[in-house]
């Protein structure tokens, strides 16, 4: 029998409705392994085993009651540990909130647990959700489940999702929800071979996730395939007056609408994102999805997007101008680290809070970000680069003119081992130069597992769509899914 | 126009001043939080999560200020601003949890407008101004510090954190402490009419940046000082007047004004030094990314419009032009919203009682109301608002006085038996046997025995002495104890004398 680690959220579910198995035996399951993995893997800041367990006994009772069962009943996931979690500590993965336990529920994790999920702890993250390996974290790096063949060298799991990423690919958890700015939710996807979806800018609420770029922050799940996802974000999707931004609309039934068949559909191929002396592996995947896709009855054409290269360098004066602004309430005023040296002031407690709170790479984004929103500096800096964002959101309007949905690659490459960039910020940005386009323009957009490349480890392919239509992405990565036959698990080292 | 001069050494300076007034949006929630808003709660009981800025928690505009904003601005005639956009301010301090405060830079939501000032408000015929407004935004106001709870450290008030305010910015049209003193003044009028402002000025609900320079007149402004948060009509005065005189003694002597914030000590009547230009915050404004642009419908702005009651300048001129009181009495009773609405209600009142149309006893109202009843009232220590006598049972005693039921003088003994007691005129009137004598043979009976008494007066009367009219009267009242119909009296009294 099919350990019940290894099933996906959509099986969970039918076999705690059907009585195959009870959500207290799915929980103890995904708790043991939790515990198991927690020295190799780092994917969990906090385990809340009991509280999994809690969620599981009022769905089991909830069944043996007769009562009708949620969306994610007997389902246990991880939380990413930027949503807030009520009395459960809430760090971003910074030493600036550890120890900061929430006297509220994000509206998320709060829809999730309604849907009759559990929560198995708080995963990892790159602190504040910055970073592309999960090196910024201050309870140390989230290892990758993932080896290259024949080698034992620690990859990275991607970040910032890569608690989540590591945790979903191990069996840690059947799903996990991530958060996406510029690629935190596909890129670890990507590097660990499971499913992630970023959805709509304002389709899940923000409310309750510590911000870290407002105008680009999007939730999504992360599980291991398209089904699971559609069933994930449906959970967490839906209008929520706290958010400004949350947008206004029913949230459609994606599970439901699920649809591999692409006939009349018309695939788009962004020219500008095939760029020189790229990875062969890379382009042999994007090369099989597009004939997969051909193959669920798409039709593909060429698309232009000319502003792609303006794309990265916009996105990293636009999120760290943000994040700058977002990150100025850890003052040590009213919660989290306080360093007050004797006979300090005010100014003297800012400073030192913020100096002993904060890692490199979030200090290295708010003087970025202070920095190109200073006078003198404003109008070259961040008005430029919101022109530059208004000009890729018309590039792919227009694209989309001529196609449904977009097909590209996730990343440049298959994961990258542990420290190998993290001496260069600028090439640790590089990694988000395909998915950060579909961030600026506010697009939904996922990564698929396509193939191992030939050193073993996985490879995504990345799905953009048209605004409010994850129906459509989800159907193509349901075809790509369907088509790519990925069945590759990290081989249990740990 | 002002003539108001600094006379310096080197001649005479003109003053140029202008005005940004804080005022605190009448709402029961936060501009963007759901916190009550109410003054003089326990510290920190009044704070949401996102006023206390904890992680993750978002701001969402409260309609309730906004529409207030929309509504002060259609008031002062200014335009609205269909799409306007909240920009984050960032600073650190202690009492502003977010580390920047929300506000409007580039896309306010009121534009330019404007209101008309009268210069001496004891003299409604005089000259009058008009002050330009350049905008008006809203914003979030921030916490408060207490220095004095703790030996060495400060403890943070959040219950102010995220109250709306209303950023009023005048164009610097303002040439003396008056002009900047009845501005203020009239400002604070039109947001009382409004209701968008209580205009509480000790309890901080509106306070003033009062930007001053000099000039000689007919230069180019000179370099500005802005002194913050000022927090009276008088302080704001004596604000410019000290800063106007300093300016001139730096300039005269050599020196030069530096561009710089500065603080009013209100027991000294000085400015001083706060932080000049060059460690001035970079405040590093950029569109609020939390929120979205706010976008008015002619919906909503029709609503505002329609809910607007009718302004004190168009309130003085109907009491001038439909109720015929004197331009004095209708900028009086004006000038203040409570004593509009209950000088309304007293007429309303009034003219039921009679069934009259108010403009008939319009001003028999208005002069009881300020000769008589507000005097009264102060002599008590009392207001209009807590008045024992309410504006129906001012209109029954306005009443009986039109209907020729009791006299003027004895109207006064009424009101103060009414202030007394909190009883009707009625039943004052009533219970006292202060009717008056309308029975002209009672009176005919009277005056003919004062005549009877008084023969040497009388002739020295027809012999021409016209004045003893008044004599004859009054004997006669004091006959009649007061009581006699002073018309009947003044009647019998001309025929018996010829």
């Amino acid at each position: 029998m099919t350990e019940l680690t290894d099933l996906t959220v959509a099986a969970i579910r039918t076999g705690v409705a059907q009585g195959d198995f009870t959500a207290r035996e799915v929980a103890e399951a995904f708790n043991a392994n939790v515990a198991a993995a927690q020295d190799a893997l780092n994917a969990f800041i906090v385990a809340t085993p009991e509280q999994a367990l809690a969620a599981a006994e009022r769905v089991d009772a909830a069944r043996a009651a007769g009562q009708p069962l949620g969306k994610l009943a007997g389902v246990p996931i991880g939380m990413k540990d930027l949503f807030a979690t009520f009395d459960v500590q809430t760090t971003a993965a910074s030493h600036i909130l550890e120890g900061f336990r929430p006297q509220y529920e994000s509206t998320v994790s709060q829809k999730l647990w309604d849907a009759g999920a559990g929560m198995l702890g708080k995963l990892n993250l790159d602190q504040f959700a910055m970073g592309s390996s999960n090196e910024t974290s201050h309870f140390g790096n989230v290892v990758s489940p993932w080896r290259r063949a024949g080698d034992t060298a620690r990859l990275a799991p991607g970040g910032s999702s890569g608690g989540s990423s590591a945790a979903v690919s191990a069996r840690l958890c059947p799903a996990a929800t991530g958060t996406d700015t510029g690629g935190s939710i596909r890129q670890p996807a990507a590097f660990t071979g499971i499913t992630g979806i970023k959805p709509t800018y304002g389709r899940c609420s923000r409310w309750g996730i510590v911000a870290f770029a407002s105008s680009l922050d999007q939730a999504g799940p992360m599980a291991r395939d398209v089904t699971d996802c559609a069933i994930m974000l449906e959970a967490m999707a839906g209008f929520d007056p706290k958010d400004s931004t949350s947008l206004d609309l029913p949230v459609p039934e994606w599970e439901a609408g699920l649809n591999a068949d692409l006939s009349g559909k018309v695939v788009g191929i962004p020219r500008e994102y095939r760029m020189d002396g790229m990875d062969t592996d890379v382009v042999k995947s994007w090369d099989d999805g597009i004939a997969w896709l051909r193959d669920a009855g798409a039709s593909v054409v060429d698309v232009s997007l000319p502003h792609t290269q303006y794309a990265l360098p916009a996105y990293y004066i636009i999120a760290p101008a943000e994040a700058s602004s977002n990150l100025a309430r850890y003052d040590g005023v009213r919660y989290g680290l306080r360093d007050l040296p004797e006979g300090a002031n005010l100014q003297d407690m800012y400073a030192a809070t913020r100096a002993a709170g904060f890692g490199d790479e979030v200090k290295r984004r708010i003087l970025i970000g202070t920095y190109v929103l200073s006078a003198g500096f404003y109008d070259a800096y961040y008005t430029q680069a919101q022109k530059v964002r208004t000009l890729i959101s018309h590039d792919f309007k227009s694209a989309f003119s001529q196609c449904d949905v977009i097909l590209a690659p996730t990343t440049p490459t298959a994961a990258f081992a542990l420290g190998e960039k993290s001496g260069d910020p600028l090439e640790m940005y590089l990694n988000d130069v395909f998915s950060v386009p579909a961030s600026l323009a506010g697009l939904p957009a996922m990564s698929v597992p396509a193939g191992l490349n030939r050193e073993g480890l996985p490879l995504g392919l990345q799905l953009i769509g048209k605004a409010f239509d994850e129906q459509g992405v989800l159907n193509a990565g349901l075809a790509i899914e369907q088509r790519a036959g990925f069945t590759a698990k990290p081989e249990r080292w740990w | 126009m002002s003539n108001y001069r600094i006379h310096g050494a080197t001649g005479e300076w003109e003053v140029v001043i202008g005005l940004e007034v804080h005022a605190q949006v009448t709402s029961n929630a936060k501009l963007f939080s759901g916190a009550s808003t109410e003054f003089g709660a326990e510290p920190n009981a009044q704070v949401s999560l996102v006023d206390a800025a904890m992680p993750g928690m978002l701001p969402v505009p409260n309609r309730e200020c906004i529409r207030q904003a929309v509504r002060t601005g259609m008031a002062i005639n200014a335009q609205i601003n269909k799409w306007s956009r909240f920009d984050r301010k960032n600073y650190f301090y202690a009492d502003l949890p977010q580390g920047y405060q929300i506000s409007q830079l580039y896309h306010p939501l009121v534009g330019e407008g404007s209101i008309e000032v009268t210069l001496d408000e004891k003299d409604p015929e005089g000259s009058t101004k008009t002050i330009g407004i350049e905008r008006i935004h809203v914003e979030q106001d921030a916490g408060k510090l207490m220095h004095d709870q703790h030996p060495t450290m400060s403890y943070v008030d959040l219950n102010r954190s995220g109250v709306a305010l209303m950023e009023i910015v005048s164009r610097p049209d303002m040439r003396s402490p008056a002009e900047a003193g009845a501005y203020v003044r009239k400002l604070r009028t039109i947001l009382r009419y409004v209701g968008s402002c209580d205009g509480n000025m000790e309890e901080g609900s509106m306070r003033a940046d009062v930007n001053v320079s000099v000039r000689k007149p007919g230069e180019p402004f000179g370099t500005r000082t802005e002194t913050k948060n000022v927090n009276s009509v008088r302080f704001v005065m004596q604000t410019i007047e000290y800063e106007a005189n300093r300016q001139v003694d730096v300039l005269e002597s050599g020196g030069a004004i530096v561009q710089e914030t500065r603080l009013f000590d209100p027991d000294s009547g000085t400015t001083r030094s706060m932080r000049s230009k060059e460690d001035a915050h970079d405040y590093r404004y950029f569109p609020d990314p939390d929120l979205l642009p706010l976008e008015l419908d002619d919906a909503f702005l029709e609503e505002c419009r329609a809910s607007l009651p009718e302004l004190p300048d168009a309130k003085r001129h109907r009491y001038e032009n439909a109720l015929g009181l004197s331009a004095y009495n209708a900028g009086v009773l004006t000038a203040e919203v409570e004593t509009a609405r209950w000088f309304e209600a007293l007429l309303a009142a009034s003219a039921k009682a009679q069934d009259k149309p108010e403009s008939e006893v319009a001003k028999a109202a208005a002069n009881w109301l300020m000769s008589e009843l507000l005097g009264a009232l102060n002599k008590l220590g009392k207001n209009l608002e807590n008045s024992p006598v309410s504006p129906d049972a001012g209109g029954e005693l306005l009443a009986l006085v039109g209907k020729g039921t009791i006299s003027g003088s004895i109207a006064k003994q009424v009101l103060e038996k009414m202030l007394e007691t909190g009883d009707g005129a009625t039943a004052i009137v009533e219970r006292e046997g202060l009717k008056q004598e309308s029975d002209s043979g009672a009176i005919e009976a009277a005056v003919a025995k004062i005549l009877a008494d008084n023969a040497d007066k009388v002739e020295q009367y027809k012999a021409g002495k016209e004045a003893l009219f008044g004599f004859f009267v009054g004997q006669t009242m004091k006959a009649m104890q007061g009581k006699a119909n002073p018309q009947l009296v003044n009647e019998i009294l001309k025929a018996k004398l010829g």
